[in-house]
């Protein structure tokens, strides 16, 4: 099937403020009647949530965490982008819609770009109006730095904390809704499954994780916000909790797939120390503004002390290969950059996975008191987690999976192809295409949340009846029924192996077979392992404990569960894609110098998978992406 | 290194609770210390044993999730960490080490070392915002704020919710929590309308919750994992007192 993304035709700078005026509205007198679910409560969902809620909606909020200010937006560091081009040196709303098509490498949806780039400006003052205390100069102005991938300085920060402050500030405002009782919170809640009924979303079925009470909720819509699913990797930077459960449920009800292969590998992380590591840790890319990436020359040097290796025998890697961003380029770039010079053998450190990240040229030309200033809360951070001192000997990093580019298919209205239900933020694949740029995924969630979702989806609440299916309805009490019985399975089962140990088995297939380079070959043997672990898991895994208590290994065992089904699909993904675009590198499609090979004759499309079942091949739809106002190029960052 | 520990284990709130001790062998100086949980629940899980239910998340040191008193000290005693930053280097072969959950009346006991941390929310609901309406302010440089009041609003807005403040406190108080949040709003111009009714809203929450008051013990500061300072307590008291008399 061919699918359409809605987006509006015509020029493209008035397309927002066009569909917003055709876009049909709700009675103020009607809202209230409208219950509208809102999962997650990270940037996009508690932005969207405190919104809908101030807009009159009556509003649902859930989270798995204990406070909806945990969510893990909350440790993004760098900064959020934003065209407001306040220091003069050449911005504006085309520049960052083009830098980041471009930087998605060309496989994002214009229209929704051009709204991103349009709204981030609405951002900024929202922030600033809430109380968000982004930098500011010695004239009491808002001050910006440059990012990674882009050659203009558009990116506002609070301190390393960014992610913190606008998170505290979206939480503010859902805070000020709950005291208001236009929104009611539900913390400690899982999502396990998506009710729907007659092919429309309709509520969904939650754990109460204190109590194990299966809890059905119903709504005249449903709202996904509930982050990216890395994880699958096992070692990532994203939050012990994370997971697809949430998005992956919905797609077993329909919803369709988008782009699952495309996954981003952050450069600046903090390299693996031990097999018994639970995550890696990253560090704000930011660091490379001031930092220089490099590795030996020569593989014998690797072992020595790095102050002791002169500078002529220093590979800095990304200046020499991309002179004109050095070692700014983006984050797939310098990723596969520091990949292949481990490769190489040059790598340095604990088990040779890792480059140097030097800050001794920037301290010598600026002092030690500014770099400390600029990124001392990272220095203090590094040295807790390796003992090494930053300022005095080069940082070491490696790449580790970061963010999801993909996510459930939505078109222009932020709406899946099952009418009803919503998908925000990190959770859809709408506009980082197959690379995100620094400072995009705070700048998406809350654009998404504060100022797409509050008029889009009125279009859709003007078309339907309040209250017309409620948790009364037969296809509450069968999904509520399905969810207990995958948990008494799971409970049941008591066999050698943990959730744990299982989830790292799958990692490592994923991080070695679909990780930074992938093959045909890689991919196949991929999709031969992970059902077998799959297997192994639904016949030997030992959840301890009992539903009806506060039970980690049991939510741990049902993420990975669906984990096991997502890996799959994400791995048919890469594979179907046979070129190289942004996260996804298949090393059968490269130039002669090892740079990705886009092929735009036969992938210029989003791939859409619809789940058929577990075992069985799911169903491929295609959304063509057309080019109107940019040109379609080679990505080059020499 | 070896090491040996005494958790609390405690099923619910009404259960009495208990300390179990579990010998930790292995423990490598690089893991962090719920890492070395994580160690310690495979052992129970694979031996078909209820493994300690502990609270953590970003395991960054950001999302304000984990929450364990370690020998005492609320987040274990190393400055401007939280648990899920402390690292095993910090200890040595063949130590005692406690590990307890928050303690205070108005954070009951979920299991083990987890924790209902609901009251800190209903402070923050009492009046931890600035009631702008999405969409409709003014344009974010229509306002110049110097650095040194953005600086200083920052310093307090780094607070992560954790609740040490309150485990670490003789009276329970929860005063640094809310002075952070109230100091960060009373110093920007935004914050200037609702200032006087958000510093009674909030103290008044906090009160009810059941949260002590402060005495200047100043356990909070030394406990904080972000080193929010006592000065906005002081920041605070001011706020309230101009709010009395208003």
């Amino acid at each position: 099937m061919i699918l359409d993304g809605k987006c509006p035709t015509g020029p493209i700078e008035t397309s927002w403020d066009r569909h917003r005026f055709e876009t049909k509205l709700v009675n103020p007198s009607n809202k209230r009647k409208f219950k509208i679910l809102c999962v997650g409560t990270g940037l996009a969902g508690g932005a969207a949530a405190a919104s809908l809620g101030e807009l009159g909606y009556n509003v649902h909020a859930f989270c798995y965490q204990d406070s909806a200010r945990r969510a893990h937006s909350i440790a993004a560091q760098g900064g959020i982008n934003a065209a407001k081009n306040y220091p003069n040196d050449g911005d504006s709303i085309y520049r960052l819609f083009y830098d980041t098509i471009k930087g998605g490498d060309f496989r994002a949806r214009e229209a929704d770009v051009w709204r991103l780039a349009q709204v981030s400006n609405n951002i900024i003052d929202q922030c600033v109006a809430q109380g968000v205390p982004f930098a500011r100069d010695y004239a009491g102005y808002l001050d910006n730095r440059s990012f990674g991938g882009a050659q203009v300085s558009r990116t506002f920060f609070a301190r390393g904390q960014t992610g913190q402050q606008l998170l505290l500030g979206a939480y503010s405002a859902l805070s000020r809704q709950v005291k208001a009782g236009t929104v009611v919170l539900h913390e400690r809640r899982e999502m396990l499954d998506m009710v729907v009924v007659d092919g429309v979303a309709r509520g969904i079925t939650c754990r109460n994780m204190v109590t194990g009470e299966i809890e059905s909720h119903w709504g005249d819509a449903v709202i996904l916000a509930t982050g990216g699913y890395v994880n699958v990797f096992y070692l990532s930077t994203n939050a012990m909790g994370c997971s697809v459960t949430a998005a992956w449920k919905a797609a077993k009800k329909g919803a369709y797939m988008a782009n699952p292969c495309y996954t981003q590998i952050h450069p600046t992380c903090i390299p693996q120390h031990g097999e018994h590591q639970s995550k890696l840790t990253l560090m704000s890319e930011s660091l490379r503004n001031d930092g220089r990436c490099w590795v030996p020359k020569k593989a014998e040097d690797c072992e020595k002390p790095a102050g002791s290796i002169a500078d002529e025998d220093r590979d800095y890697y990304l200046e020499r290969k991309y002179p004109s961003f050095g070692n700014l380029a983006p984050r797939d770039i310098a990723s596969r950059a520091a990949k292949e010079q481990c490769d190489d053998e040059r790598g340095v450190g604990p088990g040779k996975r890792g480059v140097y990240l030097d800050f001794a040229d920037s301290i010598k030309r600026l002092g030690e008191d500014t770099i400390r200033e600029r990124y001392g809360n990272l220095f203090e951070m590094y040295e807790k987690i390796t003992a090494e001192n930053g300022y005095k000997q080069p940082m070491r990093i490696y790449p580790a999976p970061h963010y999801a580019m993909g996510g459930l298919w939505v078109d222009y209205n932020c709406m899946s192809n099952v009418p009803g239900l919503f998908v925000l933020g990190e959770a859809n694949f709408s506009v980082h295409g197959a690379n995100r740029l620094g400072a995009s995924a705070l700048m998406q969630g809350l654009a998404d949340g504060y100022f797409v979702i509050p008029y889009t989806i009125a279009g859709y609440l003007a078309t339907v009846k309040p209250g017309q299916v409620k948790d009364d309805h037969a296809e509450f009490k069968k999904s509520a029924e399905e969810v207990k019985a995958d948990i008494d399975k799971m409970l049941s089962i008591n066999g050698t192996k943990t959730p744990s140990e299982l989830h790292r088995e799958l990692g490592k297939v994923m991080w070695e077979d679909v990780g930074m380079a992938r093959s045909k070959e890689s991919l196949e043997h991929a999709l031969k392992r992970i059902p077998e672990i799959r297997e192994e898991f639904w016949n030997n895994v030992k959840v301890v404990g009992t539903n009806e208590q506060f039970n980690q290994e049991l939510e741990n065992a049902g993420r990975l569960a669906d984990f096991f089904e997502f890996a799959e699909i994400l791995t048919k993904d890469a594979l179907n894609r046979e070129e190289s675009c942004g996260g996804h590198f298949r090393t059968e499609h490269q130039t002669a110098d090892g740079e990705a090979m886009r092929n735009d004759e036969d992938f210029c499309y989003v791939a859409a998978w619809e789940f058929k079942g577990v075992g069985v091949e799911p169903e491929l739809h295609k959304e063509p992406l057309k080019f109107e106002n940019v040109k379609l190029a080679v990505r080059s960052y020499k | 290194m070896k090491l040996k520990l005494h958790v609390w284990r405690q099923n619910g709130p009404k259960d009495q609770g208990i300390m179990e001790t579990y010998e930790v062998p292995n423990v490598s100086p690089d893991q962090s210390f719920l890492e070395m949980l994580d160690d310690v629940n495979l052992a129970l899980a694979k031996d078909g044993r209820d493994v300690i239910a502990f609270d953590h998340d970003c395991r960054e040191g950001i999302c304000g999730m984990c929450s364990q008193v370690i020998n005492g000290v609320p987040h274990g005693g190393q400055e401007r960490t939280t648990v899920c930053q402390l690292h095993m280097r910090e200890f040595k072969d063949g130590d005692e080490i406690f590990v307890e959950p928050w303690k205070a009346r108005a954070f009951p006991v979920i299991k083990d070392l987890v924790v209902d941390r609901g009251a800190l929310e209903k402070i923050m609901q009492a009046g931890g915002y600035t009631s702008c309406h999405t969409g409709g302010v003014a344009d974010g440089n229509a306002l110049p704020i110097g650095k040194e009041i953005a600086d200083y609003s920052m310093d307090a807005a780094e607070c992560i919710g954790c609740g040490a403040c309150v485990a670490s406190c003789p009276n329970s108080s929860a005063m640094l929590y809310t002075s952070a949040k109230v100091a960060q709003l009373a110093v920007l111009p935004q914050g200037q309308v609702e200032a006087h009714r958000r510093v009674m809203a909030m103290t008044e929450t906090a009160k009810e919750q059941g949260f002590g008051n402060c005495t200047n013990h100043y356990e909070c500061q030394a406990a904080c994992p972000k080193g929010i300072n006592v000065k906005f307590i002081a920041k605070l008291n001011r706020e309230y007192m101009k709010a009395l008399f208003k």
